[in-house]
C-alpha cells in the first residue's frame, strides 16, 4: 500500500466505499463495546438503587483528586487524538505523529496514576475481600470496571503505538489514513466509558 | 478551512473542562436526589460533545448516527426491563426476596 | 459442466485452503467445524437418550447425566446453532446474492473462522479434562461457588466463541449496507438476505452482553467473592437477566436464518412469488428488535417480580406476531402454487409445520399461571426442540441440499435425499411429541431418573432419536458420496431466479465475472409453466 497512490482492496469498488465500509464496520464494533460496559453498569445501577447510603460511604473513600486528575487527562487525550485526524487528514503527517504521541503519553500517565490509585486503594484496605457487605460489592464493581477500562485503554495504546509507528514509515497521507481514524474512534469510546464511569464512582456521597 | 477545525476541536475542549469542573463542584453540594440526576446529565453531555465534535457525527450522515446511537438505545431497554423487575420487587414483598 | 477455474479448483493446496480469504472457502471450512460439533452434541444427546430408558437412569451417575445435558447444550447452542446457518449458508451466499466479490472484510471472515475453533478446543478441553455440569446456562451460584466442574474453561471457549459471532455480525451488516451491486435495492435484497441482517444485528448487540456474563462469572468463580453472591447483598437473579437479555434474542440469531432459507425454499418450489415481501422483510427485522424485550419469560418462577413478570408475559405475546405474519405468507405463497416434493422442499414445508407447533407451545409457556405448571419440565424441552430442530435444523438441510449444487457442482441422490427428509420428520416427531406430554404430566428436566409411569415416552423418545440419528448420518454419506459419484449440477439445476443462480457451479473465485447488473424483484416465478425471470445478469437479460 503506497500512501501516495493508495488503491481499494478487491472486494471494494472504489477508496470512498472502502472508507465508508471501514467507519461503519469502527461503529458496529464500538456497538457492541456499549453493550459489553452495559452490563456492568446495570449491575451497578441495581445495587446503588438498593443499597444508596453504604454504596455513597464505599464510594466516598476513593482517591477523588486521582479520578478527576485522570477524567482531565482523558478528555486532552481525546482532544489530542481528534487533533491528530485532523491533521493527517490536511497531510501534515509530522503533526500527526506528534498530536498522537501525546495522546499515547496521556493515556500512559492515565495508567500510572490508575496503578498507584490502586495500590493506595489496596493499603487503605479498600477491597472486596474485607469490610461492610455492601462496600465490599461497591469496591468488586469498582476494580472490575476500572479494570476492564484499563485493558481497553491499554489496547488502545498498543494501537496508537502501532499508528504512530506507521506513520513515521509514511504509510498515511492525505489521500489515505483511515486506520488512524478508526483508532481515533476506539480511544473516544474509551474516553467516553470514563465519562460515565467518573460521575457513578467518584461523585458519590460527595456532599458536605 | 484548517484554522476552523482546530479551533473547534478546541472549543469542545474547553466545554468538556468546564464541564468537568461543574461536576465537580455540584457534586459536592447537597442537592439531595438531583445529584445523581445531574451528575449522570452532566457526564451525557460531555458523551454527546465527543462523539458530535470529536468522533464527527455533526457532520456525518444517517447511517453514522443510527449506528452510534443504536447501543444506547439497546441498553435503555435492558435496563428498563430489568429495572422493572428490582424496583418491583418490595410491591408484593415476599419472604427472601430483594433487597 | 464445471468451468475449468472455479473457487475450489483455483489452489489445491491445504495451505491455500487454511488461509484463504475467499468467503466460498471460509463457508466450507466452518461446514466441516460445525459437522464435527454437531456430532459431538449428538453423541451427548444419545448419552442422555439412552440413559433415559430406564426410570432408574442406571447407565450414568448422576453427575456424569449431568455433565451430559450440559455438554450437549453448550455444544449444540454455541458450536451448532449460532453459527450453523450465518456461517455456513450466510458467509457463502451473501456476496453472491447481492453481486458482490466478496465480503466487506475477508481477513475479518477468516479470523472469524479460527477465533470459532480456538473456542472450541477451549471447550472440547473442558469436556476431556472432565466437563461441565452446570447446564449450558451456568446459573449462580452453582456455578461460581459450588460446581467441581471446569466450568471456567468452558467459559473460556464460549467466550472466545462469542467473538466469532461478533466479527460475523459486523461483517455482514456492512456488507449487506455497502457491497449491494448496482440495481440492488433494499426491497430487491433476497428475503433470506433481510432474515441474516436482522441476525446480524442480534449477533452484534446481545452478544457482548453475555461476554459480561461471563467475565463476572468467572470473576465470581476465581476470587469465590461476587456480584451475584447475596453474602455481599448481591442477587443470583441479577446473573439470569443479563445472561437471558443476551440469550433469549440468540434463540431468534437461531431461528431467523432457518426462517430466511424456508422463504428461498417456497418460492422456488411452488414456482410463485412470495406473497408480502415487505411485510416477510419488516417481520424479520420485527422479531430482532422484539426478541430483545421479551428475556424475563425464563425467569417467571425465579423470583422475578409479578410486576414484571406480568410485562415481559405481555411482550412475549407480542413477539410471535412477525413469527406468525411469515407462516401465513408461506401458506399464501404455497396456495395456487406450482408444488413440487424435492428434498429442500420436503424440509421445507416440514419446518413449516413444526416451526408452527413450536411457536404455540412458545405463547403457551408465555402464560404465567401454565408456566408456573410446566418451567423447568419436559414441555419446555420439547417447546425448544421442535424450534431448533424441528424447526432450525431442517432449515439448515434444507438450505444444504438446495444450495449443495452451486457450493460444489455436482447433484446428489433427490430419492435418497427425500427419504432422509421423511425420515428425519418422522424421527423427530416421536422423539420429542411425546415430551410434550411428559412435561404436561410433570417428568422435570435436567433429571437422570424418573418415576417409572414415565417409562413408555421415554422410550419412544429414545427410539425416536435412533430414527433420528439414522436421518442425520444418511445426508452425510449421500452429500460427500455426490462429491464423487453426482451427476454434474451446471449453474441452475433448480431454475431459480436469485442472482447466485446466475454464475456458475461452482463460482469462480470472485464469484462473477462481471458486476451483475439487477434489473428485478427476487421470486419472478410462473406457476402456470414454471418459468422465471433471474434476478439480473453480467450479460443482456435473458428469459428462460
Amino acid at each position: 500500500m503506497n500512501a501516495l497512490t493508495p488503491r481499494a482492496a478487491e472486494q471494494f469498488d472504489d477508496l470512498d466505499q472502502q472508507k465508508h465500509a471501514a467507519s461503519l464496520g469502527m461503529w458496529t464494533f464500538l456497538a457492541t463495546e456499549i453493550m459489553f460496559f452495559g452490563a456492568i453498569f446495570l449491575a451497578y445501577t441495581v445495587y446503588r438503587i438498593s443499597y444508596p447510603l453504604d454504596f455513597a460511604k464505599a464510594a466516598a473513600q476513593l482517591n477523588i483528586t486521582i479520578g478527576t486528575l485522570n477524567t482531565a487527562i482523558l478528555l486532552l487525550s481525546s482532544f489530542f487524538i481528534a487533533l491528530g485526524v485532523s491533521f493527517i487528514q490536511r497531510d501534515k503527517a509530522k503533526l500527526a505523529s506528534l498530536a498522537l504521541l501525546l495522546t499515547w503519553a496521556l493515556g500512559f500517565v492515565f495508567l500510572l496514576l490508575k496503578a498507584y490509585e490502586y495500590y493506595d486503594d489496596i493499603n487503605k484496605h479498600l477491597v472486596p475481600t474485607a469490610g461492610q457487605p455492601v462496600a465490599r460489592m461497591f469496591y468488586l464493581i469498582y476494580y472490575t470496571a476500572t479494570g476492564v477500562h484499563a485493558l481497553h485503554l491499554t489496547i488502545g495504546l498498543l494501537v496508537v503505538a502501532a499508528m504512530i509507528y506507521r506513520l513515521y514509515r509514511q504509510q498515511f497521507s492525505a489521500s489515505y489514513y483511515t486506520p488512524i481514524e478508526l483508532t481515533g474512534l476506539y480511544w473516544h469510546f474509551v474516553d467516553i466509558v470514563w465519562i460515565f464511569l467518573y460521575p457513578m464512582l467518584y461523585l458519590v456521597g460527595r456532599e458536605s | 478551512m484548517t484554522g476552523t477545525t482546530t479551533l473547534r476541536q478546541l472549543l469542545t475542549l474547553v466545554l468538556l473542562m468546564a464541564l468537568l469542573v461543574i461536576t465537580f463542584i455540584l457534586a459536592h453540594v447537597d442537592l439531595g436526589l438531583l445529584n445523581t440526576s445531574v451528575g449522570l446529565a452532566i457526564a451525557a453531555i460531555k458523551a454527546l460533545l465527543v462523539g458530535l465534535f470529536f468522533m464527527n457525527l455533526w457532520w456525518s450522515d444517517g447511517l453514522h448516527r443510527v449506528f452510534a446511537i443504536a447501543g444506547a438505545f439497546m441498553l435503555a431497554i435492558l435496563f428498563s426491563l430489568a429495572l422493572a423487575d428490582f424496583l418491583s420487587r418490595s410491591w408484593l414483598a415476599m419472604p427472601g426476596s430483594f433487597p | 459442466m464445471i468451468p475449468t477455474r472455479n473457487y475450489v479448483n483455483a489452489d489445491v493446496s491445504l495451505r491455500s485452503w487454511l488461509i484463504s480469504t475467499d468467503h466460498k472457502r471460509i463457508a466450507l471450512l466452518y461446514l466441516g467445524a460445525i459437522t464435527f460439533f454437531f456430532l459431538i452434541g449428538a453423541i451427548a444427546a444419545s448419552l442422555i437418550r439412552l440413559n433415559l430408558l430406564s426410570p432408574d437412569g442406571r447407565l450414568l451417575k448422576a453427575d456424569t447425566y449431568n455433565k451430559s445435558f450440559t455438554i450437549h447444550g453448550v455444544i449444540m447452542v454455541w458450536f451448532f446453532l449460532i453459527p450453523s446457518i450465518p456461517t455456513v449458508l450466510g458467509n457463502f451466499l451473501t456476496p453472491l446474492m447481492i453481486g458482490a466479490r466478496d465480503l466487506a472484510f475477508p481477513r475479518l471472515n477468516l479470523a472469524s473462522f479460527y477465533i470459532y475453533v480456538v473456542g472450541g478446543l477451549f471447550t472440547i478441553g473442558a469436556i476431556l479434562a472432565g466437563g461441565v455440569d452446570t447446564g449450558w446456562t451456568f446459573y449462580t451460584p452453582y456455578s461460581t461457588m459450588f460446581s467441581n466442574s471446569y466450568v471456567l474453561a468452558t467459559i473460556a471457549g464460549v467466550f472466545v466463541a462469542g467473538f466469532s459471532s461478533i466479527f460475523t455480525g459486523l461483517n455482514f451488516i456492512v456488507t449487506i449496507h455497502k457491497l449491494r451491486a448496482p440495481g440492488m435495492t433494499w426491497f430487491r435484497l433476497p428475503l433470506f438476505l433481510w432474515a441474516l441482517y436482522a441476525t446480524s444485528i442480534i449477533l452484534v448487540i446481545a452478544t457482548p452482553v453475555l461476554a459480561m456474563a461471563l467475565v463476572l462469572i468467572a470473576i465470581e468463580r476465581i476470587f469465590q467473592i461476587g456480584i451475584f453472591d447475596p453474602a455481599l447483598g448481591g442477587d443470583p437473579l441479577l446473573f439470569q437477566h443479563i445472561f437471558w437479555f443476551y440469550s433469549h434474542p440468540a434463540v431468534y440469531i437461531m431461528i431467523l436464518p432457518g426462517l430466511g432459507v424456508i422463504s428461498e425454499l417456497i418460492t422456488c418450489f411452488a414456482r410463485k412469488t412470495i406473497f408480502g415481501y415487505k411485510f416477510i422483510a419488516f417481520s424479520s427485522i420485527a422479531i430482532a428488535l422484539f426478541g430483545f424485550l421479551v428475556w424475563g419469560h425464563h425467569m417467571f418462577v425465579s423470583g422475578q417480580s409479578v410486576f414484571a413478570s406480568m410485562i415481559f408475559s405481555f411482550l412475549s405475546y407480542a413477539v410471535a406476531v412477525p413469527s406468525a405474519i411469515k407462516v401465513f405468507n408461506w401458506t399464501a405463497t404455497l396456495y395456487k402454487g406450482s408444488i413440487s416434493f424435492s428434498s429442500p422442499m420436503i424440509y421445507a414445508l416440514g419446518f413449516i409445520l413444526l416451526f408452527t407447533l413450536g411457536g404455540l407451545t412458545g405463547l403457551m409457556l408465555a402464560f404465567l399461571p401454565v408456566n408456573a405448571h410446566v418451567h423447568d419440565t419436559y414441555f419446555v424441552i420439547a417447546h425448544f426442540h421442535y424450534i431448533m430442530v424441528g424447526g432450525m435444523l431442517m432449515g439448515y438441510l434444507g438450505g444444504i441440499h438446495f444450495w449443495w449444487p452451486k457450493m460444489t457442482g455436482f447433484m446428489y441422490p433427490e430419492s435418497w435425499g427425500r427419504a432422509a427428509a421423511l425420515l428425519l420428520f418422522l424421527g423427530f416427531n416421536l422423539t420429542f411429541f411425546p415430551q410434550f406430554i411428559l412435561g404436561y404430566l410433570g417428568n422435570p428436566r435436567r433429571y437422570h431418573s424418573y418415576p417409572p409411569e414415565f417409562q413408555i415416552f421415554h422410550i419412544m423418545s429414545t427410539l425416536g432419536a435412533s430414527i433420528l440419528a439414522v436421518a442425520y448420518i444418511l445426508p452425510l454419506g449421500y452429500l460427500l458420496w455426490s462429491l464423487r459419484y453426482g451427476k454434474k449440477a451446471g449453474p441452475n439445476p433448480w431454475h431459480a431466479s436469485g442472482l447466485e443462480w446466475q454464475t456458475s457451479s461452482p463460482p469462480p473465485t470472485t464469484n462473477f465475472a462481471i458486476t451483475p447488473i439487477v434489473t428485478e424483484s427476487p421470486y419472478i416465478y410462473s406457476a402456470e409453466n414454471g418459468h422465471f425471470i433471474p434476478q439480473g445478469s453480467q450479460h443482456e437479460r435473458t428469459n428462460t
